[in-house]
């Protein structure tokens, strides 16, 4: 398979006043055509902020990508201009939010939002542009289309939102979809649901995905690659059934082991004890080190390189680097 | 939507009603009137005017005969000026409109158009520069702007005319007319409109600032819209939903006059007439003028609340 895009040596900071907060540090990853690659971690380790380093839209006061190279098309997506940028936002590549109620604009009727980007991108009259998205809501599975096409985002369901989102995500037949946790606001039905329709558009039109989440079962589901993220860094990435057999690296066996197992009755749910280094103290070092069973001198002031442990299975540990000597 | 109206316009009757009331028992209750006021009047002539005028009658039958000829579209005499209210407003509530419209008209316009810049370029030299100059113009008073500004623009550069309305003597008609009433109504338009900016873009400002982190600006963002869609069309919609509310506090101001404005520019509006009428104590303009003030207010809260309706779908009157 072809690589659909590829991000090398990624990193945007955010200056906030206070220091530098390395939010995406230094990373590099793929996303081959056809293929869900998924991003997991907890809050604030960088997957969005690398999603909306892709589409352009690191917009905070302070945010800035200031390093590395998105290529994308055989383009460097961060070299282009801001006019020629918009011409593959929401086109080539497209993306769905956390939280589908306010994820659209509450004045504007549903059909105008999907109308704005076939307008733009595909130049569409008006008249088509309606009757294209009347398809599209048919498409996402919501009935009466002619009918929620001149309806307002409060008149609807959070389900039904996230499905008018994805219509106008995939409206402009994009190459690469990112999902920034598309379905964590959802209840479990209607997840189940959402997940079903992005494969099943996926299959249609050989379309990728870059999911974002923190939910491994939604990863399980929908995966074939998983990239692990911590404080900024990939610190693991893999195929994903190797992933989730045998885990590498300590956070990722720490996450996979605080999920819980159907039919398995746990007193208490394993959690990585401690919490989250602040970004702002970071210094040279595995940045999970304060949290790590394995922790070893070398963890506290030298940061691991991701390097591959085993087949398609890469992670940034000591424990596996041989000319370590191991304690 | 048309039983909202009638149980709307219901309420504000009980509500101009009370109003009414209360306007009626301050002026009638405060002691004295136009006529005692004269010096130069016999204890035997005052009788005479106030059996004249009705003043003596018991104060629920003023109350009533006010009232009654106020629903039938006369608002009383003035004592002071021996016409009609309803003809002294129609004399002097235009000339104050048209200084009211045109400076609300400009106030609006710059003030969307720098509340809009200042948030989207937040903390940018413009936005700095329109915060301070904001803050000059807002801390003065306005007998100060304006007696400033008739000293620059009226008597050093002469290119103003520093106050009045017509050139004085004039017999202009039609176009030369009116290039004069522009031209007098310059300096004070000016003066108006830098004291009204100030308060309204910030308020703008930071409605936009709000708009602008919302979720769906990153959608409209992220669809590849034009910048500038995003801003008029996505953000700035939304910006000013809160802003319909203050339209409805607008339509007295339209017609309520400027009293420190008129003065100093010597304009012949409703406001120079209702501080002239507080010093002779003329009560039936003076209630007139209140009763009209408040019934602007209500028209206007009412007009509010039905642009909203319009403007902000997740709005449904009940």
């Amino acid at each position: 398979m072809k690589d659909l895009i590829k991000i090398d040596h990624l990193s945007t900071y955010f200056d906030n006043g206070n220091g530098k907060v390395k939010a995406v540090d230094d990373i590099s990853l793929r996303v081959r055509e056809g293929e869900t690659v998924c991003i997991v971690g907890e809050s604030g380790c960088g997957k969005s902020v690398t999603a909306m380093s892709i589409m352009g839209l690191v917009e905070e006061p302070g945010g800035k990508v200031v390093n590395g190279q998105i290529h994308f098309n055989g383009k460097d997506l961060l070299q282009l201009s801001k006019n020629e940028l918009r011409t593959i936002r929401g086109n080539d590549i497209s993306m769905i939010f956390q939280e589908p109620m306010s994820s659209l604009n509450p004045v504007l009727k549903i059909g105008e939002q999907i109308m704005e980007p076939l307008i733009v991108h595909q130049n569409l009259s008006k008249k088509e542009a309606r009757e294209r998205a009347i398809q599209l809501i048919e498409q996402v599975g919501i009935s009466r289309a002619g009918q929620i096409v001149d309806s307002y985002p409060h008149e609807l369901s959070g389900g039904m939102l996230q499905r008018i989102m994805i219509a106008i995500a995939i409206s402009g037949n994009p190459k690469l979809l990112i999902a920034d946790e598309p379905t964590t606001a959802l209840d479990v039905t209607i997840q189940a649901q959402i997940l079903d329709m992005l494969r099943q558009f996926k299959e249609q039109s050989n379309m990728s995905i870059m999911l974002i989440t923190h939910d491994l079962g939604v990863v399980a589901e929908m995966a074939d690659y998983v990239i692990v993220m911590y404080a900024g860094k990939i610190v693991e990435e893999g195929e994903v059934v190797k992933l989730f057999q045998s885990p590498k690296h300590p956070y990722t066996q720490g996450l996979l082991k605080s999920k819980p197992v159907i039919n398995q009755r746990q007193d208490e749910l394993y959690s990585i004890p401690g919490q989250v280094p602040n970004p702002l103290e970071l210094t040279e070092s595995c940045y999970f080190h304060d949290r790590c069973a394995h922790c070893m001198d070398i963890c506290r002031t030298k940061q691991p390189k991701l390097s591959e442990v085993a087949e398609q299975q890469k992670a940034a540990c000591w424990l596996y680097e041989e000319a370590v000597v191991h304690v | 939507m048309s039983a909202y109206l009638t149980k709307r316009i219901s309420y504000m009757l009980i509500i101009l009603l009370a109003a009414s009331l209360l306007i009626f028992s301050l002026y009638a209750l405060t002691p004295g009137d136009y006529i005692s006021n004269n010096i130069k009047l016999s204890p035997e002539r005052k009788a005479e005017l106030r059996e004249i005028y009705g003043l003596n009658k018991p104060l629920l039958e003023r109350y009533g005969i006010w009232m009654k000829n106020a629903i039938h579209g006369d608002l009383g005499y003035s004592l002071a000026q021996q016409k009609p209210v309803l003809t002294l407003f129609n004399e002097y509530i235009w000339n104050s409109f048209l200084l009211a419209i045109v400076s609300t008209f400009l106030t609006w316009l710059i003030a969307v158009i720098v509340g809009v810049v200042s948030a989207y370029k937040q903390y940018s030299w413009f936005d700095t520069l329109m915060t301070i100059l904001i803050f000059a113009a807002m801390s003065l008073p306005s007998f100060f702007i304006g007696l400033f500004l008739i000293k620059i623009l009226a008597v050093d550069l002469k290119w103003l005319p520093p106050g009045g309305m017509l050139t004085t003597g004039t017999n202009a008609v039609g176009m030369a007319y009116f290039k004069e009433v522009i031209h007098h109504m310059t300096l004070p338009v000016i003066v108006m409109t830098l004291l009204g900016v100030g308060s309204l873009s910030r308020y703008f400002r930071s409605s936009m600032i709000d708009v602008i982190k919302q979720d769906y600006i990153r959608t409209a963002r992220a669809k590849g819209l034009k910048e500038s869609k995003v801003l008029f069309r996505h953000a700035l919609r939304n910006a000013l939903l809160p802003a319909i509310t203050l339209v409805g506090f607008e339509l007295p101001a339209l017609f309520g006059g400027s009293i420190i404005i008129e003065k100093i520019f010597n304009w012949p509006g409703i406001g120079q007439l209702y501080m002239q009428s507080f010093g002779l104590r003329d009560y039936p303009l003076l209630m007139g003028f209140t009763m009209l003030l408040a019934i602007l207010t209500v028209i206007g809260t009412l007009i509010s609340d039905v642009l909203y309706q319009i403007a902000d779908p997740r709005v449904r009157l009940h």
